[in-house]
C-alpha cells in the first residue's frame, strides 16, 4: 500500500523535493549576507531594517510569504483532491479494492502518507522561512511605510512557525474529502481551491483576533500631522512603533468623551499651515486607544491556529473515512447507471431493427446467426455492447 | 456439495427499484459457474453483493462460508470494464498485486504475462481491450484465490478474443480447482465453459443447476433456446 502510494503520487512527491530545494537553496545561500547586516546594525533596529528594505531582501521576504500562502492551496488542488477522485474516475478503485487490503485500510495509507508528506513539507519550507527571517523578526518586522509588518501580523502569521503543518495537512484532508464526495477531479480541484481560499482567509480575518480576548490601552497623545496618517473620513492614525512584534488589531484616536476623532471643519486646519494646525490638535487632549495581540502571545495563537486546522483536519478524515462504504454504494449504482446511459445501440458486429411491429435483434459475423425477437426476452431494447465508461 | 456461494432470500433495493429479490442459490465450489441474463437482470448486483462491494438490503449471503467483503485475500474480483492503472505500465500492476496480497504468485504472474505476449514494460493504459483483460486476469488469479469472480469479463472483447479469454479461464479453473462465477448477457460466452449455470431476469433467479441438468430437461433445445425458454417464464 505504501509503494503503491508513493507510485501514484511520484510527481506530487519530487515536485514537492524539488520545491524544497530550491527554496533551501534561495534562503541558506542569502541568509549569511541578512544576519551580517543584523550583526552590522543589529543595536540599531531602523538602521537595519533601511538595509533590510533594499536590494534582493524584500523579494524574498514576500516571496517567502506566497510560497507558503501558495502550498496549502497547491497541495490540496493537486495532491488531495485527485488521490481518491481520480481511482473512482477512472474506476480503477473497484481493481484496488479488490486486491487483500481493506478499503479503510487503503483509505488511512493513502491519507498518513500523502497528509504526512505535505505536512512534512510546509513544516521545512516554514522552518527554512522562519529561520532566514529571525534578524527581521527581532527588529519588529519588515518595514512598510510608516510601520512594521511584524510575524505577528495578518498577513506574515500563517506563513510561519508551526501554522502552516497544521495548513497543509487541512488542505490535503480537504482536498481528499472533496475529492471523495464528487468522485472527479477537475471539479474537486476547483472546490477545493474555493474552500481552501475561504478558510485561509476566514482564519485571520474572522476566527484568529477571537481566540484570546486581546489587550489594549489608552494613552494621551499629542496630535499632529506630521508623523500621524489622516484617512479620507478625517480620522487619524498614529503607528504603534513601541510594541515590536504585537499584532495591531485597532488603533484609534479618540476624544475626551471616548468617541473616534475626526478632524473637523476648524479654520486652523482648513486653511492655516500645518504648525496652526498641528498646535490647535494639541489643545484637543486627544487619546490613543489601541487594542492588540501582544507580542509574547506569538507562540499561544501558533499553537491554536495550528489545533485548530489540525482538527478540521481530523475531522474531514472521519468524514471520508465513513463515506468510503456509502460511496461504495454510490460506486456501483453510479456505474450501473453510466453503463446503461453510455451504451452504443449498434455496431459492427449487431445490426438491429426497430420497424413497428416486429422489433429484433439479429446477431451478425457469428457462424450461428440468430435472430431474437425482443418481447420473448422480456426487453424493449437489448443491449449487445457497450463501450467501457468512467465509474 | 461444497458450495462457494450460499444465498438465502438474498434483495438489494437502489433508491426505491429492486435490483435483485428473493434470490436463493447455491454456488457450488470446484465448479465455473455462469450467471446469464439480460441487462438489468441483478448480474451486476449479485456479483457486487459477492464481493462485498454493496450490502444487502435484504436476505443472507455466505462466501466461502464467511460475511462477504471478509476474505479479501480468497475472493478474487475481475470488475465490470476490467479497470486498470492507466499510467502504470504491467510490471508495476504486477508489483502493486505483490506488495497487496499474501498469496501473491509472482512467479505465475511474469510467466502468464509472458505467455500471452505482453510486454511488461507496456503501460496499462495502452493496451487493448482484450489485453486489459488479460492483466486483470492475471492479477485475479496470481492473488490465488478460492474463488474467483468476473463481472462480464469479455464484453469489451471481440469474438475471437472471447474465445481465447474463456478458453483460457476454463485451463485455469481445472488446474488449480479454483471457483469461478462469470456473468455474460450472451449465452455463447458461457456455454463453452460453465459446468453450472443461473438464469437471472429482472432481479430474479429464473433457473438453477448444472448445465447438462438443464439442457436434459429441454430435450432438442440449444443452450441459447433453453435459456430463452427460463427467461420467457418471466413474462
Amino acid at each position: 500500500m505504501t509503494w503503491l502510494t508513493w507510485r501514484q503520487s511520484r510527481i506530487q512527491f519530487l515536485t514537492a523535493a524539488a520545491a524544497l530545494v530550491i527554496i533551501a537553496l534561495a534562503y541558506g545561500l542569502t541568509a549569511s549576507g541578512l544576519n551580517h547586516l543584523y550583526a552590522v546594525y543589529g543595536t540599531h533596529p531602523a538602521e537595519f531594517l533601511a538595509q533590510v528594505k533594499t536590494g534582493k531582501y524584500p523579494l524574498l521576504y514576500f516571496a517567502g510569504g506566497a510560497i507558503m500562502y501558495l502550498a496549502p492551496v497547491l497541495i490540496g488542488a493537486f495532491w488531495g483532491a485527485p488521490m481518491i477522485a481520480r481511482e473512482l474516475e477512472a474506476g480503477t478503485s473497484r481493481l484496488v479494492w479488490n486486491q487483500s487490503v481493506t478499503r479503510t485500510r487503503w483509505l488511512l495509507v493513502k491519507l498518513a502518507i500523502g497528509g504526512g508528506a505535505a505536512m512534512a513539507f510546509a513544516g521545512i519550507a516554514s522552518l527554512l522561512l522562519s529561520w532566514w527571517s529571525a534578524p527581521i523578526d527581532k527588529a519588529g518586522g519588515f518595514p512598510v511605510g510608516t510601520s512594521q509588518l511584524s510575524r505577528f501580523a495578518p498577513l506574515m502569521f500563517g506563513t510561519r512557525g508551526i501554522v502552516p503543518v497544521g495548513a497543509a495537512a487541512l488542505a490535503f484532508t480537504l482536498g481528499v474529502t472533496v475529492g471523495l464526495l464528487l468522485r472527479r477531479v477537475i471539479p474537486a480541484m476547483a472546490v477545493t481551491v474555493a474552500l481552501l481560499a475561504a478558510l485561509l482567509f476566514a482564519m485571520p480575518a474572522a476566527v484568529s483576533p477571537h481566540l484570546i480576548s486581546p489587550a489594549q490601552y489608552t494613552r494621551p497623545v499629542v496630535a499632529n500631522l506630521t508623523t500621524m496618517t489622516m484617512t479620507g473620513s478625517g480620522q487619524l492614525s498614529d503607528p504603534v512603533t513601541d510594541m515590536p512584534g504585537a499584532w495591531i488589531l485597532s488603533d484609534q484616536i479618540i476624544t475626551s468623551s471616548g468617541t473616534v476623532f475626526a478632524l473637523p471643519d476648524v479654520p486652523a486646519c482648513q486653511t492655516g499651515t500645518q504648525a496652526q494646525c498641528d498646535s490647535w490638535l494639541a489643545r484637543q487632549s486627544l487619546r490613543q486607544h489601541v487594542v492588540y495581540q501582544p507580542a509574547s502571545r506569538y507562540w499561544t495563537f501558533q499553537i491554536l491556529e495550528t489545533l485548530i486546522w489540525l482538527a478540521i483536519a481530523v475531522a474531514l478524515a472521519g468524514v471520508s473515512w465513513r463515506r468510503i462504504r456509502a460511496a461504495l454504494r454510490a460506486a456501483a449504482i453510479g456505474h450501473e447507471r453510466g453503463f446503461r446511459e453510455h451504451v452504443q445501440w449498434v455496431d459492427a458486429e449487431v445490426s438491429c431493427s426497430t420497424a413497428p411491429g416486429r422489433t429484433h435483434a439479429s446477431r451478425a459475423g457469428s457462424a450461428q446467426s440468430i435472430v431474437i425477437p425482443l418481447r420473448r426476452l422480456g426487453m424493449r431494447r437489448i443491449l449487445i455492447s457497450s463501450r467501457p465508461v468512467a465509474g | 456439495m461444497n458450495t462457494a456461494i450460499e444465498t438465502q432470500g438474498l434483495a438489494k433495493r437502489y433508491r426505491g427499484k429492486q435490483a435483485l429479490a428473493e434470490c436463493t442459490v447455491a454456488v457450488p465450489a470446484g465448479a465455473i459457474t455462469g450467471l446469464v441474463g439480460p441487462n438489468g437482470a441483478g448480474k451486476s448486483t449479485f456479483l457486487n453483493l459477492v464481493t462485498g462491494m454493496l450490502a444487502p438490503s435484504g436476505g443472507s449471503i455466505k462466501v466461502l462460508g464467511q460475511a462477504p467483503g471478509t476474505q479479501l485475500a480468497r475472493v478474487g474480483f475481475v470488475a465490470q470494464d476490467t479497470p486498470v492503472y492507466a499510467g502504470l505500465s504491467i510490471a508495476d500492476h504486477l508489483r502493486l498485486g505483490a506488495h497487496l496480497n499474501p498469496g501473491w504468485d509472482q512467479s505465475y504472474a511474469q510467466e502468464r504475462i509472458a505467455r500471452l505476449g505482453l510486454d511488461a514494460k507496456q503501460k496499462a493504459g495502452k493496451l487493448s481491450g482484450g489485453q486489459r483483460a488479460q492483466l486483470a486476469l492475471t492479477m485475479a488469479i496470481a492473488k490465488r484465490p478460492a474463488l474467483l469472480i468476473l463481472d462480464e469479463p469479455v464484453a469489451a472483447l471481440d469474438p475471437l478474443a472471447r474465445r481465447g479469454f474463456t478458453d483460457d479461464l476454463t485451463d485455469v479453473a481445472r488446474s488449480t480447482g479454483m471457483s469461478v462465477v462469470l456473468s455474460s448477457h450472451l449465452v455463447s460466452d458461457l456455454e463453452r465453459t460453465c459446468d453450472w449455470l443461473i438464469v437471472l431476469n429482472g432481479g430474479r433467479v429464473r433457473a438453477a443447476g448444472p448445465l447438462r441438468d438443464l439442457l436434459a430437461a429441454h430435450p432438442g433445445q440449444s443452450t441459447e433456446d433453453m435459456v430463452l425458454t427460463y427467461l420467457e417464464k418471466t413474462s
